[in-house]
């Protein structure tokens, strides 16, 4: 399969700190990769470095056989490659509506279709729609309808992750980078996102990379994992392979493990 | 939904106005005129106050806007008042462009006292330049209308009737601007720069546009101002002057494109009814008046009119 992104010798410091160091990564088109590790290990300076929010030391990122490595974050989503936040990064005083109108609204200016003073009738590129119609049928998709003239500030976590994923799917993204979509999200809602999700991308054709803790959803979803630790890719193979090497299991699932241990602990403290 | 009825409204609210305005003593009309001018630049700076933005210097632009309308009639003896404001539009939006390489970088009290030096730098120059009178400023030729002049008792009309005019379409323009996809932008950068970026826009461009907008309506409201007084001078960049459009804009609130109109009216109606009850306390009552409004309408007097939006 044609190589869609590729990552060639990244490496990044932050003072003493190693957050990347010689990462090569070349990511297959429609292909859907679980980037794992512990916390700090480098999954979302990897993701940062991708979208240009943090510039690697050395080394490049090739996207389509372009060099995008110096272009700022808004650049690189205008050429397709858009990303969903751990933490929800939305916009506390406009509606779920809102969120996705002012989404298509910046889509449309971007491809010369509307300006200011648009109402955003024009088909939005890659959806074939007016904006309004578009916002709907992608709330519809990511289950999010009921919830549309809620205020985001007022919703419950879940939805916040969901909508969080679903603004990105306005610019109809070639790569789509998940930060950890499901963290924050209860047990038995995590495979429900996921699955929605997944099939909510995969529907539009996307190129997916998702970092994630639970190693049963990446076991599950991906069909290549890359495992970080300490700044480098320990293994880049097939789930089932990654998942069995001995030292992921001794550095990112037994960390994992204990990590989850310590929360659980400490939830029964 | 309900139907957005907004523009109707004020449309008719105006046109009773210029009807109804022969029959008006002429003071009422200096009264409107004036609030329509202020209202204008309320409105420029509800728009920054909607992504977050504080002016504290708008006046800059005010001042800017009379200075470039006086100065049609002073050095190429042009008096015609659409013209006057064109122009006040022009050069405040001009002068708003090439500092708002600056402004645009800045956020929160930065921004504010940035922009209130600016203005103050303004005030500066002016009362140090001879050729455009100094602190006593100059006087604006009287104006005429697509090159006819009216009749001095019909000034005033005239005056306020081209007024009303000017700020129906600004406010139209404001209104449908902020009706479309983008129109949430301001707001989405205000909660979320971050997340603005990664949608694919510039932030500080976006900030830039409105930056110049605000101005182009502080210009015009400038512009209306000195041909209403037929007198300029650079207390129109004073501080002063800008707190009273924050004044206004904090008593009306930014729910709606009317509101700034209406909080620049009900501002010229306590000020006189102040000054003229009280001359020497007059500020205590403004004071005391946006005081309340604070207390009991936090989101200014539009939310009056509004129903409480359920969340």
């Amino acid at each position: 399969m044609a190589v869609v992104l590729d990552a060639r010798n990244l490496n990044k410091h932050f003072g003493a700190i190693t957050a990347a160091m010689n990462i090569n990564a070349a990511i297959e088109q429609d292909s859907v990769v679980g980037l794992i590790g512990t916390n700090g290990a480098g999954k979302t300076t990897f993701i940062n470095m991708i979208t240009g929010y943090i510039k690697p030391d050395t080394g490049s990122i090739v996207y389509q056989g372009r060099d995008i490595t110096a272009l700022a974050p808004r650049a690189i989503t205008r050429i397709g490659i858009c990303r969903s936040f751990q933490i929800p990064q939305l916009y506390a005083s406009l509606s779920v509506f809102e969120h996705m109108m002012v989404g298509l609204g910046v889509v449309l200016r971007n491809a010369g279709l509307g300006g200011y003073f648009s109402r955003g009738q024009p088909n939005v590129p890659g959806h074939d729609a007016p904006a309004p119609e578009v916002a709907e049928r992608i709330l519809e998709r990511f289950g999010l309808a009921d919830y549309r003239d809620k205020n985001a500030q007022v919703l419950p976590g879940g939805v916040r992750k969901l909508l969080d994923i679903a603004l990105t799917m306005v610019a109809k993204p070639t790569i789509l980078l998940l930060d950890e979509p499901t963290s924050g999200v209860s047990a038995e809602e995590k495979f429900g996102i996921m699955e929605m999700v997944m099939a909510a991308v995969k529907g539009e054709g996307a190129t997916v990379l998702f970092v994630e803790h639970d190693m049963e959803v990446v076991s599950r979803f991906a069909q290549r994992v890359l495992a970080f630790y300490d700044g480098r890719i320990i293994a880049d193979a097939a789930p089932e392979v990654v998942l069995a090497d001995a030292e992921v299991k001794r550095y990112v699932v037994g960390g994992e493990l204990r990590r989850m241990e310590a929360q659980a602990g400490a939830a029964n403290a | 939904m309900s139907r957005d009825r907004t523009l109707p409204i004020l449309g008719t609210v105006l046109l009773a106005l210029v009807l109804a305005g022969p029959l008006l003593p002429k003071w009422i009309l200096f009264l409107m005129t004036i609030a329509i001018a202020k209202g204008l630049v309320a409105l420029g700076l509800m728009l920054l106050l909607r992504a977050g933005l504080l002016s504290f210097g708008q006046a800059l632009y005010y001042c800017v806007g009379a200075y470039a309308a006086g100065a049609l009639g002073r050095f190429f003896n042009i008096s015609d008042m659409l013209l006057q404001m064109v122009t006040g539009a022009l050069v405040a939006a001009l002068v708003a462009f090439v500092l708002g390489f600056l402004l645009a970088r800045y956020r929160g009290i930065f921004f504010g006292l940035l922009s209130l030096a600016l203005s103050m730098i303004l005030y500066g120059l002016l009362v140090k330049n001879e050729a455009l009178g100094s602190t006593d400023g100059f006087n604006i030729l009287p104006s005429t209308v697509f090159g006819v002049r009216p009749v001095q008792e019909w000034m005033r009309y005239v005056v306020v009737t081209t007024g009303c005019v000017i700020a129906f379409l600004a406010t139209a323009l404001v209104h449908r601007y902020l009706k479309t996809p983008l129109g949430q932008l301001a707001p989405a950068i205000k909660d979320n720069e971050i997340r603005v970026e990664y949608m694919g826009t510039s932030v500080r461009n976006a900030i830039h546009v409105m930056y110049v907008v605000a101005a182009a309506l502080s210009g015009i409201g400038g512009a209306l101002a000195a041909t209403t007084v037929g007198h300029i001078d650079p207390d129109m960049a004073y501080w002063t002057t800008s707190g009273e459009f924050i004044f206004i804009a904090i008593l009306a609130g930014t729910g709606s494109v009317v509101a700034p109109f209406l909080g620049a009216l009900i501002f010229g109606i306590i000020h006189t009814v102040a000054y003229d009850v009280s001359p020497n306390t007059w500020q205590m009552t403004l004071g005391t008046a946006l005081l309340l409004v604070i207390v009991f309408l936090p989101d200014g007097l539009w939310s009056l009119f509004r129903r409480r939006k359920v969340a």
